[in-house]
């Protein structure tokens, strides 16, 4: 038995064929839209290499049951900016050469980015308590903090 | 916006060359110009050490690929090896493009290793351009009719140094060819693997790419989500799978119920021995059928010590190797007849885990007997030799293929999973794309080895060292090898039967100390359990270093102390040349205060502050840190708030991106000293994730890392991917005694172990 389900994906709509209704949407976005962001990082939303925006809002979608955001409209990485049109956040992160592997990039930025949204000058404080309980494994978060106040410099 | 729509399109192209070798086949959507020449073209087969073919190509347009058998991690690896070829070709850095980890491309130079990318990957490479820019130089000598000596070079144009318009490009003169130039090969393949040619290398005075800092070539596909990794591989008619392992450490496999998995769509159990998995078309379905199979398993005696004990088991257990290592001088006995203070300490390291940022993927696919591996192994031709013995199949029919996965960090869950991904796609018939959950990448990965360690000083009447023993005794540091070309040294090799085969390996402190009587060894112990335990050891950046230099660095500052003497100053007195030159270096930066450490001012604050420091080398790369932290008396937690880093690794290929990569290792290092414990209790790892494999957080990051880089152009490049690991959980240790007179001889540094010292 199979459920269809619509979804509005980096402004594409898309509806897929699901076996099981409560499954995360990060497999959705992978293995039915065969989209390669975010990561799968821990799948228990202690990490956010899975975070996609929902409405605008910063969610990790490794936990996020499809039928919950069925209607909502959904924004990946790829989706916040292109190499040509880029979010400030994704041209700060070129210019500070911020990832070491990266693949905890979509967590960082889509968070951030949803940060931004809200307060678009924070404070070091602010960044650091806006991101935290994010993982990067390689330790690049000296660079994540420039990149965040570059971004919010630009804007 | 333009610089980086060019940066990603040069990054485009750059794959197109792998594509076009039929390396990266699958669903890359995005427009890719392809390079003019096929790789596939200009790449003699088979890979031959000895021909400069195998290493360098110059294409129609002047451009060079070079061949490169090691991988970049994140820290820019191959845009220093591209500097270093357009070096000594005379070319601009953006015209060499670096192919990556790729068997069937680059011949075996170790992976990634023990931070030898630049200092040993980097050696032939450079002496495979040189050779290349000799041959080039000779050949326009020929053409132009003019004595090579009356030649120059400049952007991949020779040219008559006295009559620059007569001239002729690298594109006119190879584009597209073989050189067909054979050089002098030292027989080694791996990290040792050297070539030369007897081309003379550019003198450093005449750098003009090395010591620049163009871009990473990663960076902008990554933060534009295109398809670079591991994980984004697909290939037609592709199943995921999922591996199940042992409910507790040394279970092995009694049955399997296939009908429990029966209401998933397509879900199907593979079992072999004492190994077992699932397999499905949807991803999320293999997810689904891995919860839901049931399995009996042994219920086998605790396989491990009390948590709370494993100090006192490794002081009690067996010594398996016994090795005197490292600088020995004199005799420690005669020297400690001359003290007039002896000091004693131990030292406690926990079990850690590499933790990936996500766990280990691999995708296989086995057509017509040849094997195509896509791994994000940091050693891809030993993930290739692994494969191939565990198959059985000849080494040359597999195909392995680097792309970048969560950073590694040494031997992670990487090489694990690759073996698995083919195990699996052999037993089915089918492509495999398998990743493991969050626990594979913590709990189940080889582990950094627990450890203790035992110094004893003697100083004598001027307050300096006069004798110094220093004895670690550990788990080794490869209970299984640092790759997995052996599938003894896997998971599935040992779940199919074959039995763990420990080396004996840990280390001792590397340091120029200038003590005239020393004595340095170590000791392993046993490893836990025979096959399979999610405890065995291998290699955790910086193998071993952390640990012993947390104890051998807090201990210098215990001498120090003795010694009631500042502990720069102390430092001081036993070191002379680059190494004093670092702790100077890095005390300038830092701002430090030169007085006998300990704390000062009112005991009863709430916040104590202190700073600390510690210097080491690493096969003569020198790190010096010096770290500030606060201590917060009532909640016992640490904050390291501030570093300064002086860091000597001889010539300096690209300070920007050895800028970040030093920051990494700060943070990383920071992590490890303040938090990171592998918890397990006797039958099992409970570290399965973050909650219960906590790292820092962001809000725990240092306010500011200053780095002084030390750059020594005539000195080759002495390695930097790990050394500044090395000193962190030293510097904080120390800075954690001056804040509170705490002596911490235990990692991690915890809020409990603070609080359980306070008076
Ligand atoms: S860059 Fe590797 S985990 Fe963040």
């Amino acid at each position: 038995m199979t459920t269809q389900i619509h979804l509005t994906v980096d402004g594409k709509k898309h509806t897929i064929a699901v076996d099981d209704p409560n499954m995360p949407l990060l497999y959705a976005l992978r293995d039915e839209l065969g989209m390669d962001n975010p990561h799968f990082g821990c799948g228990l939303a202690q990490c956010g290499a899975f975070t996609v925006h929902v409405d605008g809002q910063a969610i990790r979608s490794c936990v996020t049951p499809l039928a919950a955001v069925k209607d909502a409209k959904i924004t990946t990485l790829a989706g916040l900016g292109t190499a040509e049109h880029p979010h400030p956040l994704q041209a700060a992160y070129v210019e500070e050469q911020v990832p070491q592997c990266g693949y905890c990039i979509n967590g960082w930025i889509m968070t951030a980015a949803a940060l931004l949204k809200s307060n678009p000058h924070p404070s070091d404080q602010q960044i650091r308590d806006g991101l935290s309980g994010l993982k990067c494994r390689c330790g690049t978060h000296m660079a994540i903090i420039r990149a965040v106040k570059r971004a919010a410099a630009m804007a | 916006m333009n610089a980086i729509t060019n940066i990603l399109k040069s990054d485009l192209t750059r794959r197109g060359i792998l594509k076009s070798a039929g390396a990266l086949v699958i669903s890359f959507s995005a427009p890719v110009a392809l390079a003019e020449a096929a790789t596939a073209a200009i790449v003699p087969k088979p890979l031959d050490p000895t021909q400069l073919d195998s290493y360098l190509a110059v294409h129609r347009d002047g451009s060079v690929t070079v061949f490169f058998g090691k991988i970049d991690g994140g820290q820019g690896t191959d845009v220093g090896i591209a500097q270093i070829v357009a070096e000594e070709l005379d070319l601009p850095a953006d015209r060499v493009a670096v192919v990556m980890g790729d068997s069937a491309l680059t011949i075996n130079q170790g992976g990634a290793s023990g931070s030898f990318g630049i200092t040993w990957g980097g050696k032939p490479m450079r002496h495979a351009a040189a050779e290349a820019r000799r041959f080039l130089v000779n050949l326009a000598s020929e053409r132009l009719k003019v004595p090579a000596d009356k030649l120059s070079v400049a952007n991949g144009t020779v040219f008559v140094t006295d009559a620059p318009g007569k001239k002729i490009t690298y594109a006119k003169l190879i584009g597209g060819k073989f050189f067909n130039v054979a050089m002098k090969w030292n027989g080694k393949i791996g990290n040792d693997l050297d070539v030369d040619g007897g081309a003379p290398l550019k003198k450093p005075a005449d750098y003009k790419v090395v010591g620049t800092a163009p871009k990473r070539r990663d960076v902008v596909a990554k933060v534009f989500a295109k398809p670079v990794y591991v994980t984004d591989v697909r290939v037609p008619g592709m199943v995921h799978a999922r591996v199940i392992r042992p409910p507790v450490a040394g279970a092995t496999l009694v049955s399997v119920d296939e009908a429990s998995i029966k209401s998933i769509p397509g879900a199907r159990v593979v079992q072999k021995n004492g190994f077992l998995a699932v397999i499905a078309p949807k991803e999320w379905n293999a997810i689904r059928a891995a919860q839901q199979l049931k399995a009996s398993w042994t219920q086998p005696a605790p396989a491990f010590p009390e948590p709370g004990a494993i100090y006192d088991y490794i002081r009690q257990a067996p010594v398996r190797k016994r090795v005197v290592e490292g600088t020995k001088k004199g005799s420690v006995d005669d020297g400690m007849k001359d003290a007039v203070k002896v000091v004693t300490a131990d030292y406690e390291w926990p079990f850690q885990s590499h933790a990936s940022m996500g766990s280990a993927c691999a995708v296989c696919e086995i057509k017509n007997g040849k094997v195509t591996i896509w791994t994000g192994s940091q050693k891809p031709h030993y993930a290739q030799a692994g494969v191939a013995a565990l198959l059985g199949v000849p080494p040359e029919n597999v195909h392995a293929i680097w792309m970048t996965g969560p950073g590694s960090y040494g031997r992670n869950d990487a090489g694990d999973a690759a073996l698995e991904a083919a195990f699996i796609a052999q037993a089915v018939g089918k492509p495999v794309r398998l990743q493991g959950m969050r626990a594979e990448g913590i709990a189940w990965n080889a582990k950094g080895p627990a450890s203790v360690h035992h110094a004893r000083a003697g100083l004598d009447a001027n307050g300096k060292i006069i004798a110094y023993q220093f004895e670690s005794k550990g788990f080794s540091r490869l209970e299984v090898d640092s790759n997995e070309s052996n599938p003894a040294d896997s998971l599935v090799g040992q779940q199919m039967g074959i039995a763990l085969k420990p080396t004996d390996s840990f280390g001792t402190p590397d340091d120029s100390y200038d003590v005239p009587n020393r004595l340095m060894a170590w000791e392993t112990i046993p490893p836990l359990l025979d096959r399979v335990s999610p405890l065995r050891t291998s290699h955790l950046r910086d193998p071993v270093g952390p640990q012993i230099h947390f104890a051998s660095e807090s201990f210098i500052d215990e001498l120090a102390l003795a010694a009631n003497t500042d502990a720069v100053e102390f430092r001081l007195k036993h070191l002379t040349g680059r190494d004093a030159a670092a702790v100077k270096a890095a005390a300038d930066k830092f701002g430090w205060d030169t007085r006998v450490s300990g704390p000062r001012g009112d005991a009863k604050a709430d916040i104590q502050t202190g700073r600390g420091i510690a210097y080491t080398k690493r096969l003569n790369t020198i790190v010096v840190v010096a770290a500030e932290v606060e201590v917060d008396r009532r909640t016992g937690k640490v904050r390291a708030k501030r570093f300064a880093v002086a860091h000597d690794c001889g010539c300096i290929v690209n300070p920007a991106l050895l800028h970040n990569t030093i920051e990494g290792n700060i943070v990383q290092g920071t992590s490890r000293a303040l938090h990171e414990e592998v918890r397990f209790d006797r039958q099992k790892v409970t570290s399965v994730d973050w909650e219960t494999y906590p790292i820092l957080d962001i809000t725990e990051a240092p306010e500011k890392i200053d780095i002084v880089l030390l750059d020594h152009p005539e000195i080759p490049p002495t390695g930097a991917g790990e050394p500044s690991s090395r000193p962190v959980a030293g510097a904080i240790a120390n800075a954690i005694f001056d804040a509170t007179g705490i002596r911490l001889r235990r990692a991690p540094f915890t809020p409990a172990q603070i609080k359980g010292s306070q008076a």
